[in-house]
């Protein structure tokens, strides 16, 4: 099973990967620009998902709300998503629409500014603010996925601060913010435009030429600060959130091998065999044999810049404190260092990752996705094609190694949520939580 | 910047190709099994759903949750193999297997890629034919459900759902109480009253089985006579579903949540069952209310007033009369205004048609995505499991668009006066009484009163 790729490079330094399929007739269309929240300058977190929300109020000729209007109306379905270093603004169209997608992606890209008011930026604050409180404050363990990077990274790195944002920095928001991120990191040649689905190849070039070509080449963007960090935490970091919860839940996390790199794929089968499917060892451990959880999964960040993080991500049982959930967790992550794992848990985990890929490459966007993340962080869209087999390629030998050298005691950071308020099941949660930072 | 001279105006679409839904074709077996085979040769993958009605709905009195907890349990051990056995066998396989209940079926499901089809199936009709229910899985099963019960009481986006359904519809109905069980009869679903539901529900008669993909009409046959040709009986037809309202006067209803940054905010009553005739208009109603991004609620409440990250409205469909329903989350300051403006479009799209433009707005965006909803095989068994639980015409995909284009500016109209009720609507809201309670009262328009994160009234 394999994808057709073209590619080629606008003068203007635009990125642009090809894939048709002529299946039924819809059409991909995605955009990855190689900026997120990593790119922030200090006082500006949230900043570049702000901006993201900025690109539906419309362009130069395009009115307020009238992008998503018009892809709806064409019969569309579209979105756009940040992340810590990267933004991406996509849509799937009937495939005889898609000049109409093509246009509308290069006027935001080429004439933002012209449409950016005060009040549209007061406005999308606002909703941004409503999707804080929605996603991350008024959620039960919602602020793991700020917490967890924090924890991660030191505090001057570019992944160590809160990606939606603080509602201090998010009122800071200038319109002359936006004009400075639009001309330094919304430019051609900072971006990968990827079309996937039914198309003619010479049509597709002619209209990126047509509404692409003209859009002036960036004056190239500021290095991020620095990103290396040490192979390994070196520590046991452990943080304890009281939360308005009713179960405790952990967070396991490990420093792991940067996305794509071989080692990657070793950590996502070690991931996938910790804590994907029925037949994992969390599920047939922690959740079906001891019964010390109620959910349990494992898996990566897929961070391609600094380390990658595995993450462990367990939740309890009524009636189970934080202290065992956090032992028996440990437990199972030490077993699998002592005494590896079998090539039938290997094989079980690289099927589960198989079918996985092919169901995703269904989808044209899904498809046209995966090529923008492969050219934007590689260079090398056709990376897509050998998912499989770099995924096939790993051993026991493999997982047991990389779970010595990573799974350590001098690679682990615990965040740990705790009931606020104790129920009768885990009355002694809170408290033995806090000492749980001094046993280790 | 420089002008882009060739961008200032917006391209024409071309004609459109050509589409049709997979084409698929449906077989009795001399049981009563129906089996529906959607060829997709695309990618090398298959996708498999067996549909039964043992969905909540048919459960009796007492024992909700038996229908969520038997799917389930189907996964848990066989007389040849127990739980994990089972599991890590599919998975080797590469098999990604379900099983669950929603209020009007059971579905069985598994996606695996075409080489390891015939092996997976075998297993898949395994457990469907030769389930156990361990005591002890039994049980696990259970207390993972109050788990889930229990997280529920913080979690403000399911409470809020659930206590809609509460406050919505007559104590008696089904459809007042979790789909998948409260803590009380959970309790008390044993293993005998699981073995019951199965032995009575899970019968060739009346059930299909989908299988889309890389897969021949004549293989998907023949592999659906050998491995469940053997399979006997017929399931019951579930009883009529109680859909009656809770009361037919506005109400509402606050569910406390301390310090609550957000409001989350259902509005709305019982809706339209499936089967209605006015199906297609009450769709374009509601993408025009609040099913669209560019809806008027959702434009309203996150555009104009930037009250919220998102609005939206739904009729929920199923056997009986799903709810019609508003649901948005704002910040808790704005709670009665929020809810103040749904009022008045809900008023609004029921006093004057709408515009040809916007009326366009829905259709021409639910029959131009027609096809982008159908991608997957996944996508596809779904879409031929819900034409067998609604009993819906063979030519119901070869229809749909022109169903969809259909439907006039007038219809939407009728459809909002007649299944759009604004003094039956209850108002329900998980916040903190003692920010929204004072403008909630202030806006008139019915009883409030307070329940705790469990629904009982306080005072």
């Amino acid at each position: 099973m394999r994808v057709p790729i073209v590619t080629f490079r606008l003068a203007n330094g635009l990125f642009v990967t090809l894939s048709e399929d002529h299946t039924a007739p819809i059409v991909a269309v995605n955009l990855w620009y190689h900026v997120g929240s990593a790119n922030e300058r200090a006082g500006r977190t949230g900043f570049a998902h702000l901006f993201e929300h900025m690109l539906f109020q419309g362009s130069a000729h395009v009115g307020a709300n009238e992008h998503f209007e018009i892809v709806q109306r064409a019969g569309g379905t579209l979105n756009g998503s940040t992340w810590l270093d990267r933004t991406n603004y996509f849509e799937t169209v009937p495939s005889n629409q898609l000049a109409v997608a093509l246009w509308l992606e290069a006027d935001r890209m080429g004439q933002l500014l012209p449409a950016m008011t005060q009040q549209k930026l007061d406005t999308q604050r606002d909703v941004v603010k409503n999707e804080r409180r929605w996603s991350v404050d008024n959620q039960p363990y919602g602020t793991w996925w700020e917490r967890l990077p924090a924890l991660a990274f030191p505090p001057e790195h570019p992944f160590h601060h809160s990606l939606i944002g603080s509602m201090e920095d998010l009122s800071e928001a200038s319109l002359e913010d936006i004009a400075q991120f639009f001309a330094t990191y919304y430019t051609p040649d900072n971006a990968v435009l990827s079309i996937a689905g039914d198309f003619d190849l010479a049509e597709a070039k002619a209209l990126v030429e047509q509404y692409f070509g003209g859009i002036p080449k960036g004056g190239g963007k500021p290095a991020l600060r620095p990103m290396a960090v040490p192979v390994r935490f070196g520590e046991w970091r452990r943080e304890v959130v009281k939360d308005a919860v009713m179960l405790p839940r952990l967070f396991l996390a490990f420093r792991a091998p940067l996305f794509g790199s071989d080692g990657h794929y070793v950590a996502t089968v070690l991931a996938a065999i910790l804590g994907t499917g029925k037949g994992s060892r969390f599920q047939r451990t922690l959740v079906r044999d001891r019964e010390i959880a109620s959910e349990a999964s494992a898996f990566t960040f897929d961070l391609a810049k600094a380390a990658d993080i595995l993450i462990a991500d367990v939740t309890a049982r009524p009636g189970i404190s934080a202290v065992s959930l956090e032992a028996e967790v440990v437990r199972e992550i030490d077993r699998i260092r002592t005494d590896g794992v079998t090539p039938e848990e290997v094989e079980r985990a690289v099927a589960l990752l198989e079918t996985a890929l092919v169901s995703a490459l269904q989808s044209a966007g899904d498809r046209a996705d995966k090529l923008s993340m492969f050219a934007t962080y590689f260079g090398d869209p056709a990376l897509v094609n050998e998912q499989t087999e770099r995924y096939q390629r790993v051993t026991a030998a493999q997982v047991n190694e990389l779970a010595r050298d990573l799974l350590g005691e001098d690679n682990r950071a615990s965040l740990i949520y705790v009931p606020a308020e104790p129920s009768a099941d885990s009355s002694a949660d809170a408290e033995v939580g806090e000492t749980a930072g001094a046993s280790r | 910047m420089s002008a882009v001279v060739s961008g200032a105006t917006r391209p024409q679409a071309g004609p459109p190709r050509d589409y049709r839904f997979p084409f698929f074709e449906r077989v009795t077996l001399d049981n009563g099994l129906h089996v529906i085979v959607a060829p997709v040769h695309k990618l090398p993958i298959v996708s498999a759903a067996l549909v039964v009605d043992a969905g909540a709905s048919s459960e009796s009195p007492g024992t909700e949750g038996v229908a969520q907890l038997a799917a389930r349990a189907l996964m848990e051990g066989t007389r040849r193999r127990n739980g994990d056995a089972l599991g890590e066998q599919f998975e080797r396989w590469g098999a990604a297997v379900g099983a669950g209940a929603d209020w009007d079926a059971a579905v069985v499901s598994m996606s695996v890629l075409a080489p390891r089809l015939d092996d997976a199936m075998a297993l898949f009709a395994e457990v469907v034919l030769e389930p156990v229910f361990p005591e002890r899985e039994l049980a696990r099963l259970k207390a993972e459900r109050l788990a889930d019960l229990l997280q529920l009481q913080t979690e403000p986006r399911g409470l809020a759902d659930e206590m809609f359904s509460r406050f919505v519809y007559d104590a008696a109905s089904r459809y007042a109480r979790p789909e998948h069980g409260s803590v009380a009869s959970v309790r008390s679903v044993d293993r005998a009253i699981v073995e019951r539901f199965y032995g009575a529900r899970y019968r060739p008669g009346g059930s299909t089985l989908v299988l889309t993909g890389d897969i021949r009409v004549a293989d998907g046959v023949a592999l659906a006579q050998r491995l469940f040709g053997a399979w006997s009986g017929a399931t019951p037809a579930a009883a009529a579903v109680n859909d009656g309202p809770a009361r037919t006067t506005r109400a509402v209803h606050i569910v406390r949540k301390e310090d609550a940054p957000q409001s989350e905010i259902r509005i709305g009553h019982v809706g339209l069952p499936r089967s209605h005739p006015d199906y297609f208009p009450a769709l374009i109603l509601n993408g025009l209310l609040g099913g669209l991004f560019s809806s008027r609620i959702n434009l309203n409440l996150r555009e104009v007033h930037a009250y919220t990250y998102g609005a939206h409205s739904s009729f929920e469909w199923r056997r009986g009369a799903g709810p019609f329903v508003v649901s948005t989350a704002v910040k808790s300051d704005v709670t009665a205004a929020a809810a103040h403006e749904i009022l008045i479009e809900i008023g609004r799209i029921r006093a004057d048609a709408v515009s040809e433009d916007e009326l366009t707005l829905a259709t021409s965006y639910l029959d131009g995505v027609f096809p982008i909803r159908y991608e997957t095989t996944e996508s596809i068994a779904r879409a031929l499991a819900a034409l067998a639980t609604y009993d819906l015409p063979a030519d119901y995909f070869d229809s749909y668009r022109a169903n969809i284009r259909r439907v006039t500016a007038m219809d939407v109209l009728h459809a909002a006066d007649r299944y759009l009720h604004p003094d039956q609507l209850q108002l329900v809201v998980v916040g903190d009484p003692s920010v929204i309670m004072a403008p909630l009262a202030a806006l008139d328009v019915g009883p409030v009163s307070v329940h705790d994160a469990e629904g009982k009234p306080e005072r």
